[in-house]
């Protein structure tokens, strides 16, 4: 086989690397290259340093070190029996590679993952020794995202952790039984284990932190992970149940979804079909209520219709047109807890409102200021001088509110 | 009406100092026009007198975060931000916690200013792209052209990422520099005199083809964070209508594909001993 081009290459584990969604280069430590003799920053927020035209951001150069695997788990592109072409980088290219288009603003950092080469804890040791170049020998102070393998060496999990921003393990699929089918060498109950450590170890670095301001960081960033939508049989009531599990037990950052994507050279034991883009929209979207606006699974159960979320409506509308019976909302008194609940409000939005009603009562115009759309907020809300006069009935309500087909048709 | 001069566009501080002597003057925000450069006196003829520095006999009141907010909304293009952040200035004497009202007709204009500029100032932070200058090392130019006049707000950002490189920014109206030791702001540059190439780019644009998904094709997602007017100093860019035209025939090709048949034996060895090239 002749060798192949670096550019070759690039392209190969790239394209290995697009199905895991995680893209993220916020929320690490503040620090940057001053003072140093190499380059990078990181500043809280995140950047995208470019879009593709799936709509996502390029924000790390994430990419895979070898897309060679031992395993054969169904949904992915690597999987042993798929003949994918493959190819292998090196450390020292990978970390030339990510110094190279960090010095031309082109990314934040390097999410690096791989297939498992040799064993474990070989392909875990290829990970380490890359951003070990990066920090150490080049001073590099961008961001590292690190995936860690399964059943690699707890010893270098910790080390990966220590050079990292942020490291994460994918639990691939929602359930056990669909794991245990489409992923037959990964095993859930080892992949919990290796989450609960690194969680103990960035406890414990954030306590040791507290008495020593030096102490060695750990994935300052958090770990994250990610299943997929859609290759098993799992309702987005099993999904949400499961990832909302993973943000208690082990104190995630993120869980990410990906809908299961046409992959070249597919096994044909999945569901071969474009991928469900509005299915994963709506439980991002669920996974935000949960998150940030109080809701529980029971209010996700209530937005959906047999374990489902409804794809024409937002989760919150949805829940908002099951319980009815408490709204309007009052924007002038309502506690924040109410006003989270009305759909077009975001957590921006009710800041806002609480700020400014202080100063006076607010009309519907002010609301209209505040927020994105006043009609579809206008049903559920009092102002000083507006009020719904009579709640409209369900489906006319939903139907009003539902964006028109055409307009979901555009989305996609 | 008193005409005020301020130096240049971004004269932050010239309109500080000012403002604040207005303030200790007791003018009325609506007798007052602000004016930049040597530009004619208004319509008003006014008389033009530079104001002299006063020391407040009082304590002028400001929150902290009308300070530096203040700073970002100059380097909006909006003409009326003079006027618009000496009237805050003005209401805030008598109304301290003014800037917490959202719905305030002059309070909701301002925080689009700042809103603007904040994201303009983001997506010059992301947008930028260096190019390494030939026969020097790591030296690298680029060539950028915001909306608002945040070039010298924004520089610090480059020299802390980028410190230990040397590099300048140019854009229309004014350019920075970094020597590895000291920011330097000089005037306004061409295209042309930036490198109208990159080795890299080749590298970088086969990254963003192959990070590309064509069974989620989502032009609005893309246009909406990437608006198009950026894409014209992106070297990313030119693959943007080539990828959008063949996305959904690479998408069916994959769906449509027969299965192979796996070699399974040859690839289990691959994998236990990868090739070290």
């Amino acid at each position: 086989m002749a060798s192949l081009s670096r550019l070759e290459k690039l392209k190969i584990l790239a394209d290995a690397a697009k199905y895991d969604a995680s893209c993220s280069s916020s929320g690490s430590t503040t620090r940057d290259s001053r003072g140093g003799k190499g380059v990078g920053s990181s500043e809280g927020m995140g950047i995208c340093h470019a879009y593709t035209p799936d709509g996502r951001c390029i924000s790390l150069l994430k990419i895979l070190m070898a897309n060679y695997c031992m395993f054969d788990c169904r949904f992915c592109v690597n999987r042993i029996s798929s003949n994918v072409q493959r190819a292998r980088f090196m450390p020292e290219d990978l970390a030339r590679l990510t110094i190279d288009f960090y010095k031309r603003n082109y990314i934040e950092g390097l999410f690096l993952s791989s297939g498992i080469i040799k064993s474990p804890d070989y392909t875990m040791e290829q990970l380490i020794e890359v951003a070990r170049i990066l920090r150490v020998r080049e001073d590099f102070r961008g961001y590292i995202h690190l995936k860690t393998i399964p059943d690699a060496d707890p010893l270098l999990l910790a080390e990966a952790g220590r050079l990292a921003d942020r490291v994460s393990i994918n639990v691939e699929l929602p359930t056990r039984s669909g794991l245990a089918k489409f992923a037959p060498e990964k095993d859930e109950t080892r992949i919990r284990d290796a989450m609960a450590s690194t969680r103990d170890q960035i406890i414990g670095w954030k306590q040791e932190r507290k008495r020593i301001k030096s102490a060695p960081r750990f994935a300052p960033a958090g770990q994250s992970t990610q299943m997929i939508l859609g290759a098993d049989g799992a309702s987005d009531s099993d999904v949400l149940r499961s990832s909302t599990d993973l943000y208690g037990s082990y104190r995630l950052k993120r869980v990410y979804y990906s809908a299961f994507s046409p992959i070249p050279d597919a096994s044909k034991d999945l569901p071969l079909q474009r991928p469900p883009l509005m299915r994963e929209h709506r439980v991002y979207q669920a996974d935000w209520l949960w998150r940030f606006y109080g809701f529980g699974l029971q209010d996700l159960d209530t937005a959906m219709e047999g374990g489902m979320l409804p794809l024409d409506i937002d989760p919150k509308l949805s829940w908002a047109l099951q319980r009815r019976d408490l709204f309007p909302i009052d924007v002038n008194s309502a506690a924040k807890e109410q006003l989270l609940r009305v759909p077009g409000l975001g957590t921006k939005s009710v800041g806002s409102i609480l700020s400014a009603r202080r100063h006076g009562r607010l009309r519907l115009a002010d609301i209209g200021k505040l927020c994105r759309n006043i009609s579809k907020i206008r049903p559920f809300i009092v102002t000083q001088d507006w009020r719904p006069t009579a709640i409209l009935d369900r489906e006319g309500l939903r139907g009003i509110l539902a964006p028109k087909p055409k307009q979901l048709e555009l989305a996609f | 009406m008193r005409v005020v001069r301020l130096e240049h566009e971004t004269d932050f501080d010239g309109w500080r100092g000012q403002a604040r002597s207005l303030l200790v003057d007791g003018i009325p925000p609506q007798d007052v026009a602000w004016q930049v450069g040597t530009a004619q006196a208004d319509l008003f003829g006014a008389l033009e007198r530079p104001l002299d520095p006063r020391e407040p006999s009082r304590r002028l009141r400001v929150p902290k975060q009308f300070l530096s907010d203040a700073k970002l909304a100059i380097c909006n293009r909006d003409r009326g931000r003079f006027d618009l952040l000496y009237r805050l200035l003005w209401r805030i004497q008598q109304k301290p916690e003014l800037l917490a009202n959202s719905v305030d007709d002059d309070v909701y204009q301002f925080e689009k200013l700042i809103k603007s500029v904040r994201r303009d100032r983001h997506k010059m932070r992301a947008f930028v792209r260096f190019r390494a200058v030939k026969g020097e090392t790591d030296t690298y130019v680029a060539w950028f052209e915001p909306e608002h006049r945040i070039v010298e707000e924004n520089a610090a950002f480059f020299v802390r990422r980028f410190a230990n490189m040397r590099w300048s920014i140019l854009t229309p109206e004014c350019s920075a520099h970094w020597n590895r030791e000291t920011l330097a702001f000089g005037p306004g540059a061409k295209r042309a005199d930036a490198p109208d190439s990159d080795a890299l780019e080749e590298m970088w644009r086969g990254y963003y083809a192959a990070i590309f998904n064509p069974a989620r094709l989502k032009v609005k997602a893309m246009t909406s964070e990437m608006p198009k007017k950026y894409w014209k100093n992106l070297p990313e860019a030119e693959l943007i209508k080539p990828l959008m035209a063949s996305a959904h025939r690479v998408e069916t090709g994959m769906i449509d594909a027969e299965a192979t048949p796996a070699k399974r034996r040859a690839n289990y060895e691959f994998a236990a001993n990868p090739p070290e090239v």
